[in-house]
């Protein structure tokens, strides 16, 4: 087995045993869907319009409660040294850490959504596109989200300043993710929203492990 | 054992290191040859730990270089000697989630080591193979980390206080292994207080 692959098993097997980060995720991203149609009351026309942007914020909110971790609990215990020193490149080591993110988060949040959909009374094919919006956009998060951990790698509380970095990174993902929404309600083709989405996940996934590396050695060198 | 090459030597030249505004060391120069081991001593903050990140390539030398020299080359390239380093810190780098196999699988897989079946047995672990390391005491837990150092088949070992937190039995332990890899051509560069009894050189901060 490779070391990436290796690596990235362990992630999977520490996220599924640790119990808190997806099922923490999961319940957050339920409640914020079940607490805004009660805050909202019973205007199902106006729950139809904002469920896009409601359900794409509360999935970024939701996966965000996990982030900070993503290189800190191995920066503490002293494993990310001995990573560090694999045969692996620092680049190889944050794409293994998105993945495995995105796999115990990104990927369980976006099959709850259909399910929470229904809360919003959103339409069979608005809620398809919620759901292929958040499948190709969620892996953005982790990927944006892996910069701002490392980043915060070394800060007591280095959770709390997390998401002032990584939101406004995450704006366009939220913007197309939500308009491709809209675009389904009014019976318009997605395709252009999701196309653009699709090059910010793109992008995202292709540049982040660089810049997650190189804060990572900024941070190992302190 | 890298890529199939044995270090010969590990070589610094006039070192320096700074933290902060504090300049820890100048000028430190050592050599260290296959087969050796030395101890670095010196008073708390005195740049051992650094002296040990410097060479592993976590912290970069304000001047000075490190050469390593296997038989067909030298080199003072820090991502490439950080290859054949070993590495065993104040922290024990374990998951408390993972049973004991488990982390010694997923360091030996991730440095292309060999997870020998005897290794457990080898370091008064066996009992515990399938124990999450969360009920370990923190000296069970070194004797893992030692484990783990074994399997990673790197010739350069950079240890951090290696009795730390020992009873004697896990000290006479640390002492056997670090003998059986100076004997393999190893090298060992440790910080520490206590004497690491190879008959090596020492070096003060």
């Amino acid at each position: 087995m490779s070391p990436f692959v290796t690596l990235l098993l362990r992630d999977i097997r520490l996220a599924a045993r640790s119990g808190g980060s997806a099922a923490l995720a999961l319940s957050f991203f339920a409640l914020v869907a079940t607490l805004v149609p009660l805050g909202v009351g019973a205007d199902l026309a106006l729950l139809v319009r904002v469920a896009g942007g409601v359900l794409w914020v509360g999935a970024v909110l939701s996966a965000l409660l996990s982030l900070d971790r993503l290189f800190q609990g191995d920066f503490e215990d002293g494993s990310l040294d001995l990573i560090a020193l694999a045969p692996l490149p620092l680049e190889l080591t944050a794409l293994a850490k998105i993945i495995a993110h995105w796999l115990s988060t990104g990927l369980p949040l976006t099959v709850l959504s259909p399910l929470l959909a229904l809360l919003f009374n959103l339409p069979g094919p608005a809620t398809a596109i919620l759901f292929v919006s958040l499948l190709i956009g969620t892996p953005a998060v982790s990927a944006v989200g892996a910069i701002g951990a490392s980043l915060t790698l070394s800060l007591k509380r280095g959770g709390l300043i997390l998401p002032l970095i990584i939101l406004p990174l995450l704006a366009p993902a939220v913007i197309f993710g939500a308009g491709a929404v809209s675009l389904a309600l009014d019976g318009l083709g997605s395709g252009g929203a999701l196309s653009l989405l699709a090059a910010f996940a793109f992008a995202a996934v292709l540049l982040s492990p660089f810049a997650a590396a190189a804060s990572v050695r900024l941070n190992l060198s302190g | 054992m890298v890529n199939g090459k044995m270090i010969s030597s590990l070589t610094a030249e006039k070192l320096a290191c700074t933290r902060g505004d504090k300049k820890l060391f100048e000028g430190l120069s050592f050599r260290v040859k296959a087969g050796q081991a030395l101890a670095v001593e010196g008073a708390n903050g005195a740049g051992k730990t650094s002296l040990l990140r410097m060479i592993a390539g976590f912290l970069a030398p304000v001047a000075g270089r490190i050469v390593i020299k296997t038989a067909e080359q030298e080199s003072d390239d820090a991502e490439e000697r950080g290859k054949s380093i070993g590495w065993l810190g104040h922290h024990d780098g374990l998951k408390p989630q993972l049973t004991v196999r488990e982390q010694l699988d997923f360091f030996a897989q991730l440095y292309r080591g060999i997870a020998e079946a005897n290794v457990l047995a080898l370091v008064g672990l066996a009992r515990q193979a399938d124990l999450p390391c969360r009920y370990l005491s923190a000296g069970q837990r070194r004797r893992l980390a030692l484990a783990r150092l074994w399997v990673s088949k790197r010739p350069l070992w950079l240890l951090d206080e290696p009795f730390a937190a020992l009873d004697a039995s896990g000290q006479a332990l640390v002492a056997h292994l670090m003998a059986r890899h100076c004997g393999d051509g190893g090298i060992i560069i440790a910080a520490t207080h206590e004497p690491l009894g190879l008959g090596n050189e020492s070096l003060k901060l």
